[in-house]
């Protein structure tokens, strides 16, 4: 059996406004990574997404405060750390984070060796400068970016040559779980396709141990990790494999999510786009019952009652929904004919 | 069929060179094209593949430094103030970034009334301009009476790239010009838009340019591909030939670099 990598059991935490109001905007998140896996999240943009990436670093900082919920790296709760030993000894070192807009990051009047030599001063003080240097060159070239790079500034480097050297710059450490939050949605397919190469080179040259991708593309996620999760309105809906995901999803909002996807194949031209009305709840108060019933084809009244709870079925696969899967099935062949 | 269509936008040689001398760039060399009625046309390339430059000069935005554009026929006059607005009422655009393509400082209702003022309904009777936004306004999806009194940045990116077609609706123009309109915006809203262009085209018969870097998207919605690499556009055609049987080797990177869903993605190929 493969060890657990990154365990997360039920958790919430908040934004705070400055009208003192809550907003959960991760709610009761489980997940589980065993070693060598990836994982990705998909969902609309204002479902929690990123919010649920920065949660998982187990550092908080204003708006965002941490509720209730344990984070668990490689058999150690992160949760119960206080905020500057997390800083310490877990970013970087155990959980990395790439964010959203990374390439905007790098400081235009530093070399780039500045910002490994930075990491590395943060974390080993003791590597000398020499040292630090011997292991950017060797990692740069493993991952196949030029080692002129490490002199040059972040101007001189297209975006993503950018998006690779922080990728690079921020598992320097070889951490044991890398948060990617839309490394590539800034660059066009080309850039996009070597970004992917390199997060699939660093699992399989072992320099980390798991992943988790979020992204709103469904068809990357399809290619480059082994299980997807569908979260909505700071929940997870749906989770499965990456292929059961794709071809058979369950959930209405994952159906939904799966219906927009476009690939240059031949049939796409066939397909009817159907666009999910409406936008995701306000999660000052979000919908009693099911989040998603207001926007849901299929709801009924009884939806927005009662609170749902995920459901297992098949192997590794939950979905949280009132209905059945025999229902739901019913419900899309009906639709399809 | 295409042949009893009239072409509506063509270019011979168009060239534009940035700089002089060992400075020289050239953006955009030597293309032809030739866009017809009513069809609905894309422009597929990489970043720096000079889309954005040629969708400039077909605006009139850049001054073209070589060749000749053809507008509905006969030579394009944009020389002085008044041909380019009689030009721009004939062609509009949608840009890539919603957040800054709005005046922070306007309402929602200014916005779209400026645009009946602009298609001469300047005096029109003030019920009759709220009846014609509000039908525009419900074309794309949006309530009229939850935007009055709002400023464009109050709305989520998806709302306010629909609110640009909801002037391109009252507008009217003969041609749409969009230039990466779903880039910045999910999945999920990305067939909306792509469905009110197809729409307007539909029901305005307007002819509409759209460039983008996703063959993906270009595949499904467009008549004719034009696909472009460093300044010249290297094949053109039907979007099922040019998609589905690629001669160019460019093409046929570019398509094998799109994550597809019913075939292994090849990773190795990368350079």
């Amino acid at each position: 059996m493969r060890n657990t990598i990154l365990e997360v059991r039920d958790l919430r935490t908040k934004y705070i406004t400055r009208f003192r109001e809550d907003i959960y905007a991760v709610d009761g998140v489980s997940l589980k990574i065993e070693e060598g896996k990836s994982l990705g999240v998909a969902g609309e943009s204002g479902c929690g997404k990123s919010t649920l990436a920065l949660s998982l670093m187990g550092y908080y900082f204003p708006p965002l405060h941490y509720t209730s919920g344990d984070i668990i790296v490689n058999g150690r709760n992160i949760t119960a750390l206080d905020p500057d030993t997390t800083r310490k000894n877990v970013l970087g070192k155990e959980v990395a984070y790439i964010p959203q807009a990374a390439m905007n990051a790098l400081n235009p009047t530093r070399r780039i060796i500045k910002f490994i030599q930075d990491v590395i001063k943060a974390h080993i003080p003791e590597m000398s400068k020499q040292e630090v240097r011997e292991l950017a060159t060797e990692r740069f070239r493993i991952l196949g970016l030029p080692e002129k790079v490490l002199d040059q500034y972040a101007v001189e480097l297209s975006g993503g040559m950018k998006q690779r050297t922080v990728i690079a710059i921020s598992t320097i450490l070889s951490p044991k779980v890398l948060i990617a939050d839309e490394p590539s949605s800034a660059l066009d397919v080309t850039s996009q396709k070597m970004v992917i190469k390199m997060l699939r080179d660093l699992m399989e040259k072992g320099y980390i141990k798991s992943m988790i991708f979020i992204t709103h593309e469904l068809p990357l996620l399809y290619n480059v990790t082994d299980d997807i999760m569908v979260m909505y309105a700071g929940q997870i809906v749906e989770r499965g494999s990456a292929k059961d995901m794709v071809f058979d999803p369950k959930h209405p909002y994952s159906k939904g999510l799966m219906g927009s996807i476009i690939v240059p194949e031949p049939g796409t031209r066939e397909l009817e786009l159907v666009a999910i009305p409406g936008t995701p709840p306000n999660l000052k108060n979000p919908p009693k019952g099911c989040r998603f019933a207001p926007r849901c084809k299929y709801a009924e009244d009884e939806c927005l009652l009662h609170e749902i709870k995920m459901k297992t079925f098949g192997e590794g696969r939950e979905y949280r929904c009132k209905f059945s899967i025999d229902y739901l099935t019913e419900k899309y062949n009906n639709g399809k004919s | 069929m295409a042949n009893h269509r009239k072409s509506c936008l063509s270019g011979k040689g168009v060239t534009k060179v940035f700089g002089l001398g060992l400075k020289k760039t050239v953006a955009v060399n030597h293309v032809d094209f030739d866009f017809l009625e009513g069809d609905f046309v894309s422009i597929v390339g990489e970043s720096g593949s000079g889309k954005t430059t040629l969708a400039k000069m077909l605006l009139g935005l850049l001054p073209e430094t070589e060749g000749e554009i053809f507008f509905q026929g006969s030579l394009r006059n944009i020389r002085g103030r008044e041909n380019k607005k009689k030009y721009w009422k004939e062609i509009q655009a949608i840009f890539q970034d919603p957040f800054s393509s709005y005046n922070l400082f306007q309402k929602i209702d200014s916005v779209l009334l400026d645009c009946i003022r602009m298609r001469g309904g300047a005096r029109l009777p003030y019920t009759n301009k709220i009846e014609m936004i509000t039908e525009a306004c419900s074309f794309v999806n949006l309530k009229f009476e939850e935007l009055t009194n709002k400023y464009p940045f109050e709305l989520s990116g998806g709302q306010m790239q629909r609110l640009m077609i909801a002037r391109i609706f009252l507008l009217k123009p003969k041609i749409l010009l969009a230039d990466e309109p779903t880039s910045m915006i999910d999945a999920c809203s990305r067939a909306t838009i792509l469905d009110m262009l197809m729409n307007l085209r539909n029901e305005n018969g307007m002819t509409i340019i759209f460039i983008t870097h996703d063959i993906g998207l270009a595949y499904y919605i467009s008549d004719d591909v034009y696909i472009m690499e460093h300044g010249n556009i290297v094949e053109h055609g039907k979007a099922e030939d040019v998609i589905l049987n690629p001669k160019d080797e460019y093409t046929k990177r570019l398509i094998s670099d799109v994550p597809k869903i019913h075939e292994v993605w090849d990773l190795s190929t990368v350079g």
